[in-house]
């Protein structure tokens, strides 16, 4: 890069001298030359405040091995590099950029092409390199296409991840199961909090009048920047009664109702700030005391399938030795297909994924149910500190694929198919719910307004569909029951609109 | 919790050093990525302005390819049309794995008849009827997957390089339109200017856009947080941006460039000494793309819908209290 001894704010230079500046540059590209004079002359001028924050950034590309034309974070001032379309030589460009930066005296112009009050538009083209985990994935990274002219669109994704970042993520995992099974344990385990710490116990007799309830704990999880709003849903006293038939009634309202509330303000006026409380994944703990399945696991299942994802888990399986783990899964496997129960499938991998991951893919798929126990101590044994529970004969590791799948699960639920599971969620289960919805919706409106029509118009013709049949007490509180309901829907709307009147204004 | 290593993605081995505080839950991210490159992205563009103002041009260079309709359409003759058409030409093109559905909008006849007046209806009208579409998707019973997206997300509009300030067809047009759509003005054909005359013309827009409350993108109130206001700022100081359009390489010192050769000189598109090409191409593709289609979706797309909305519930009402639509709205 040329340094010119035109002072900056020469505007009105000759066009001779516009030709002669891009006529003696090298080969390197120009925009990209272009930018980094502009944030030089930025430098100088300090016309802007936060000049040393510019200059660090200008630094950072230097200290970083390969790419100068990285950029430490996306929405920094002054920050570019690397707005051309394609990325330079590492070995052409250091050079004159570490000359450049680093002597920002004010003796030494810049190349002047650029007007005073000119500076850069932030153009990012990698995400930040060590910090992101998409340190992976550089589009405009590889040199052998410094050559080739880019639109640039391909920093597409990464203005989505910087978006999804500020915003956060949520996700909502239920746990069901009986009492003792290590539900909470392994909540615990999976997201290393402790969710449960004033939890009470219950007795035999408090618990023998029980019913079962749905409890809800949020915590807030931040790794690495991105920020997590888990929602853990339990149902305490599920299967612990001595009667539990339709126990997993209540569960399934609770689904329902989460549907309802995300369609009621998916239809609303008002959906800037729509809060997502769907149930995403249901781990259901199956006992490893059974032969396989018991009846109420295939009841709770085959209620629960097309409403929210099951995942099958095998509790505490440290009571169980590998061999009896495999037959338990390969019995379990068969029990569920035998009922038709649809637990969550993981996505077929894609033709072109590499054969690690393919490998990867099938040896979850042969997981299920996963085989876990949780702990949330860490015991030392050998010099070494696992997470683990301590045992006479031995340790049990966690995190020892060899000794559970907990491992597994966990990759699976949180770094690789969380997303999915919300999509599947809201593509499958939500669909479904809103379609019947709707049209039992539209049902009940067309029966309520030929109701209408009848009792208005008696005299003509009128084609009655349902009321016929129906003895007249029960049509009486049939209608009556709609009317409430239309009432209610009227009311809904009603307070829908005037929250926008209210917002308007 | 902040996590001392980095954890592998998929896949993790039994390590002797275990991680005690690592959950993993920065792989979602990778999960997304995943998940937007395999859908791909959608983007609808729409151009407007006079007809010789390089429009056409200028969709090419930004995206590198022939994406105007003048070269999908054989046209016998550039005709100007009696009425405003508008045209739409749509390309799938890819770019390190990363494909996007391009659709750029023409409308040609825009501003060239004798009485221009109500020339903005028609596009108003199309505008609307995409975020109709969308809407009718959207309470559908039985939802696509994916909705496609046709609204348009960025409205391009060219001001003839006049030197002097806004036309009234001009401002008419950006007054209205700005309301349902983002609008970004660029000065068309810049190569007429100096940079004097440049910065005058775009100081005297500017006060023309405040004075006639034109919002134009990047909107100062949909500014999220501090951050996005200092850049935004910096890109409002630069608008409207001053382009030369060109599709035809020149050799420049050894290298090819996209340029106007002529015989003072020739100008490189992309040289931001020469104009504001390479500032514009960055703002719609590089860094504001998803903000562009953020804003169109829950601004511009959510206030059609309220409107819609309303309407229906002010409309048709039965003698049972139920509105007529509310069964097929919700």
């Amino acid at each position: 890069m040329e340094e010119y001894p035109v002072p900056p704010s020469a505007v009105e230079e000759s066009n001779h001298e516009f030709h002669s500046s891009s006529d003696e540059r090298d080969s390197c590209f120009i925009p990209p030359n272009n930018h980094q004079t502009d944030d030089l002359q930025y430098l100088q001028h300090s016309s802007h405040s936060d000049d040393s924050e510019v200059e660090n950034i200008m630094h950072e590309p230097l200290h970083q091995q390969q790419h100068p034309l990285q950029v430490p974070e996306f929405p920094e001032l002054g920050r570019h590099m690397g707005g051309g379309e394609c990325p330079l030589s590492p070995s052409l460009l250091r050079p004159p950029v570490a000359g450049s930066a680093q002597s920002d005296s004010s003796s030494e112009a810049a190349g002047s092409r650029c007007r005073s009050v000119e500076f850069d538009l932030p153009s990012p083209l990698s995400p930040s390199r060590p910090k992101s985990p998409w340190g992976l994935f550089d589009p405009y990274e590889n040199s052998e296409d410094q050559d080739k002219e880019y639109v640039g669109f391909a920093t597409l994704p990464n203005q989505v991840h910087r978006k999804s970042v500020k915003k956060g993520f949520d996700f909502t995992l239920m746990v069901a199961g009986e009492s003792g099974l290590g539900k909470s344990t392994l909540v615990n385990s999976l997201f290393l909090t402790d969710l449960y710490k004033d939890r009470k116990l219950l007795n035999a007799e408090e618990r023998i009048t029980q019913t079962v309830e749905i409890t809800k704990h949020t915590v807030d999880i931040e790794e690495k920047g991105v920020k997590l709003k888990l929602t853990i849903v339990d149902t305490p006293g599920f299967g612990d009664a001595v009667n539990n038939t339709e126990c997993w009634k209540s569960v399934a309202d609770y689904i329902d109702q989460q549907f309802e509330q995300y369609f009621r303000d998916e239809s609303g006026l008002n959906r800037k700030n729509i809060q997502d409380n769907r149930v995403h994944c249901c781990l259901y703990f199956i006992s490893p005391f059974g032969h396989g399945l018991r009846p109420l696991d295939v009841e709770f299942m085959k209620a629960l399938h097309e409403k929210v994802n099951i995942v099958p888990v095998l509790a505490k399986a440290d009571t169980l030795t590998p061999s009896e783990v495999r037959k338990k899964k390969i019995k379990i496997r068969e029990e569920i297909e035998q009922y038709g129960i649809k637990i969550y499938q993981f996505p077929d991998c894609d033709s072109d994924e590499d054969e690690d991951f393919k490998q990867q893919d099938l040896e979850l798929k042969e997981s299920i149910p996963f085989a876990v126990i949780g702990s949330n101590t860490v015991v030392e044994a050998k010099g070494k500190r696992v997470r683990g529970r301590l045992y006479p004969w031995g340790i049990v590791e966690v995190e020892n694929s060899a000794h559970c799948d907990f491992v597994k699960l966990r990759n699976m639920l949180v770094r690789t198919h969380m997303q999915d599971l919300k999509d599947v969620t809201r593509e499958t289960h939500y669909e479904n719910y809103r379609a019947q919805c709707i049209q039992s919706m539209t049902r009940r409106v067309v029966k309520e307004r030929n109701r209408n029509k009848l009792t208005r118009e008696s005299g003509t013709d009128f084609p009655i569909p349902a009321v016929s049949g129906v003895a007249d007490s029960d049509t009486e509180k049939l209608i009556r029951e709609k009317d409430e309901e239309l009432r209610r829907m009227q009311e809904m709307l009603q307070k829908i609109q005037d929250q926008m009147h209210t917002q308007n204004y | 919790m902040v996590a001392p290593t980095v954890g592998p993605v998929y896949g993790e081995k039994p390590s002797s050093v275990v991680d005690f505080s690592y959950v993993g839950i920065d792989a979602i991210l990778e999960q997304m990525r995943r998940k937007a490159m395999k859908q791909g992205f959608e983007l609808n563009i729409m151009v407007v302005g006079q007809s010789g103002l390089g429009k056409s041009t200028l969709m090419n260079t930004l995206f590198k390819s022939k994406v105007s309709r003048k070269y999908v359409q054989a046209t016998a003759q550039e005709k100007i049309p009696k009425t405003i058409e508008i045209k739409s030409i749509s390309h799938d093109i890819e770019e390190k794995g990363v494909r996007m559905k391009l659709t750029v909008i023409d409308t040609p006849g825009f501003g060239d008849q004798i009485n221009n007046e109500n020339c903005w209806q028609p596009i108003m009208r199309f505008i609307n009827d995409q975020y109709e579409a969308y809407l009718q998707e959207e309470i559908n019973i039985n939802r696509k997957k994916r909705i496609p997206d046709s609204r348009v997300h960025c409205c391009i509009y060219f001001i003839p390089p006049t030197g002097h300030c806004l036309r009234p067809l001009d401002v008419e047009f950006m007054r209205r339109l700005s309301k349902v759509v983002n609008i970004v003005p660029v000065i068309a054909k810049a190569d007429t200017l100096t940079l004097e005359e440049r910065d005058f013309f775009k100081q005297k827009i500017r006060e023309d856009l405040r004075a006639n409350g034109i919002d134009v993108y990047p909107q100062k109130e949909f500014d999220e947080d501090q951050e996005d206001r200092m850049i935004n700022e910096k890109i409002r100081e630069m608008i409207p941006f001053a382009v030369v359009g060109s599709d035809q390489e020149y050799q420049v010192n050894g290298r090819r460039l996209l340029g106007r050769k002529t015989k003072w000189g020739t100008i490189e598109v992309e040289n931001i000494a020469h104009c504001e090409f390479a500032y514009l191409r960055d703002l719609l593709i590089r860094t504001h793309m998803q903000n562009i289609k953020d804003i169109t979706s829950t601004i511009h797309y959510e206030m059609y819908r309220v409107r819609r909305l309303n309407e229906n519930n002010t409309g048709a009402v039965h003698t049972n209290g139920l509105s007529d639509h509310s069964a097929h709205e919700m």
